[in-house]
């Protein structure tokens, strides 16, 4: 399919793949064993100017918005949804700074971002605020000149590897959800320390460990927005790096739909080639159909979001939802192609199912996805 | 320091075809790609450039369609490009060509050091470089798997032979083949590849870099392809079964019948 990307996102797309082909995909699956962080990659992606694709030109980006950096994504994930993810991490620890900063923040931050000199990371979740987000726990209080932070984040995408973290506290409880505020918080700054690094069944290059924060005291210019601002800075956010999720989940869809078809033209059963059987044959066909859905809808999205759109919720969920469903099946499927091949670790494929779970989880579950889904369309409806 | 670097533009393929009646590559329908090893002569250059700044000049032979391989090599971070381009320049063999970029790299004038990768996938002479730099009368090497130092008016390198390496000094100018253990190319930047699609390749005809065009091309080309073939592999095999002690005894039975080894 052709998706008339511009000459600009053509460029992108095909330096992407290149690093994913030629630099990603040879490392994948050691370092999904190992759980390595990819810094040669980070490197790679910085001299190749893709870590700024959605920075704008005035911070050393290279101007582009959601596309671009799904773009990136996708590509990088078909090679590994893992390493993909120091990225698209950073996009995530990145849009609050983006949306809400203001221009002190944005000239001290983003141009560090952009070009791959520093990594950004998200801190929302808690143990006890997944899904109920309105759950958090950790606090800042205003002292002076500083708040001071309390509490612990837990699962943090590029915890510890991450240079800038925004940050999602609690500065006045009686408001509930309207109580929360957005911060920067530094690396190394003292009463800032990193728990446990986690064990995970996939996406196991990626970092993702606890943010502690004890009497840690940031300067009060690092507050994003305004006091009580903090739920919007996160849910606004989250919309717009939704389709990161997605793209990631298509990356993984179709690096396994990729392995599967070669992998079917070459295993002989009967005498042929096992893709010579009909059985396969709709197999591959039906995990086609589902991947150019899943794009279609996650390039649209992208584009509706680029375009300035306010509201984007919905679509922003229905493509993080397709994707992320549609990697799950394909991915499984995939390794049913390959049998007990599939199965082995040798090659990468069953590694790509274990990515995959994830993105059916996290950045909201799709059960999740679905209630905002929902809940738009009730919005709709009596709307009119 | 100013550095001249030599590319060539082969098919991508390794599986190269021949058109029988004129014992020329087919070139038509097959994706062109910078030979594999002037990969690493690019990139060599920009790391020196990197190091001790100066422009970094790439140059090829060839007709128009080169330009894109050229452009690309400004998307890695060259400073400039040259496409040598004439009726007259076409069928010429390694003697024809090095002349041809001798007298292009004396119309660029002011270099100090020549890069090139150490052969060509296509034609596998290497014979080109050296040539290149007898035409031009400046010292030599190559093969060179490292470069240990590299200064105004100096260079020495290690030079890659079967059994380890040399190290060579040379003064400059001069011209070095390099071969892939020397670095690891690097991608091209999106910035790179903005600036690349922008970029004019200067082309240059015989009369603008004062060829004679007796020296160039088929006339200037003394090598004569008589005939091409596809070498036939009719590969026989024989498994030699038994023990382990009976199939070394039963191989080098064979081996000796064949005359592949004597016994003393």
């Amino acid at each position: 399919m052709d998706y008339f990307l511009t000459e600009e996102q053509q460029m992108i797309k095909e330096l992407a793949a290149k690093i994913a082909d030629e630099k990603i995909a040879p490392i994948a699956i050691e370092y999904d064993e190992q759980g390595k962080f990819p810094h040669e990659i980070i490197k790679i992606l910085a001299d190749s100017d893709l870590c700024g694709v959605y920075i704008a030109e005035e911070y050393g980006g290279l101007g582009g918005g959601v596309f671009e950096m799904s773009l990136v994504v996708e590509q990088l994930s078909r090679a590994c949804g893992g390493i993909s993810l120091a990225f698209a991490g950073t996009g995530l620890g990145t849009f609050p700074i983006i949306l809400f900063g203001n221009e002190e923040q944005k000239k001290k931050y983003l141009p560090d971002i952009a070009s791959g000199k520093k990594l950004a990371a998200f801190g929302l979740t808690e143990a006890n605020a997944g899904s109920d987000a309105a759950g958090i726990q950790t606090t800042a209080v205003l002292a002076g000149d500083e708040y001071v932070l309390n509490g612990t984040k837990q699962w943090i995408t590029n915890g510890g590897e991450a240079d800038v973290y925004t940050v999602v506290a609690c500065t006045n409880r009686s408001k509930g959800a309207r109580g929360f505020s957005a911060f920067i918080v530094e690396k190394d700054t003292p009463g800032f320390t990193f728990g446990k690094k986690e064990n995970k069944m996939g996406i196991r290059a990626s970092c993702t460990r606890e943010l502690v924060f004890d009497n840690c005291r940031i300067p009060r210019e690092n507050l994003l927005s305004k006091e009580g601002m903090g739920f919007i800075v996160a849910m606004k956010t989250l919309d717009r790096t939704r389709p990161g999720v997605a793209a990631q989940a298509l990356g993984i869809a179709q690096g396994a739909f990729e392995e599967a078809v070669k992998y079917s033209k070459q295993r002989v059963q009967f005498g042929q080639p096992i893709s010579s059987f009909q059985a396969i044959q709709h197999m591959m066909a039906d995990m086609a159909i589902q991947i150019e859905a899943s794009r279609a809808l996650v390039y649209q999205t992208c584009k509706f979001i680029d375009s300035g759109a306010k509201n984007f919720s919905k679509e922003s969920a229905m493509a993080k939802v397709m994707a992320s469903d549609t990697a799950m099946k394909v991915t499984t499927d995939a390794i049913q192609v390959m049998g007990g091949y599939g199965y082995m670790k040798e090659y990468p494929i069953e590694k790509k199912m274990r990515d995959a779970k994830i993105t059916q989880i996290y950045e909201g579950t799709n059960q999740i996805q679905r209630n905002v889904i929902a809940l738009e369309l009730i919005k709709e409806l009596a709307g009119k | 320091m100013n550095i001249v670097v030599c590319i060539k533009q082969v098919p991508a393929t390794t599986e190269v075809k021949m058109n029988k009646e004129t014992n020329t590559i087919i070139r038509e329908g097959v994706e062109s790609i910078i030979n594999p090893f002037d990969m690493y002569a690019v990139e060599e250059s920009l790391r020196i450039r990197e190091k001790l700044g100066g422009k970094v000049t790439v140059i090829s032979m060839g007709p128009q369609a080169v330009c894109d391989s050229l452009k690309e090599t400004i998307g890695l971070g060259a400073d400039d490009t040259v496409l040598l381009s004439d009726r007259a320049f076409a069928g010429a063999d390694s003697l024809a060509t090095s002349y041809t970029l001798s007298m292009g790299i004396k119309k660029i004038g002011d270099f100090d050091l020549i890069i090139c990768g150490k052969q060509a996938t296509d034609g596998d002479t290497a014979q080109v470089g050296p040539s290149l730099a007898e035409k031009l009368g400046i010292p030599h090497t190559t093969y060179v798997r490292r470069i240990e130092e590299i200064k105004d008016g100096y260079i020495r390198c290690q030079r890659l032979t079967e059994d380890g390496y040399e190290v060579v000094e040379m003064p400059l100018p001069a011209m070095i083949t390099v071969v892939k253990e020397i670095n690891e190319p690097r991608l091209p930047s999106i910035k790179g590849m903005m600036r690349a699609k922008k970029a004019v390749v200067n082309i240059w005809s015989a009369d603008d870099i004062n060829a004679d065009k007796n020296l160039c091309g088929l006339k200037g080309s003394p090598t004569q392809v008589v005939k091409t073939f596809v070498p036939v592999h009719d590969v026989q095999s024989e498994m030699i079964e038994g023990t382990s002690e009976e199939q070394a005894q039963k191989l080098a039975d064979k081996l000796l019948n064949m005359q592949f080894m004597t016994c003393k």
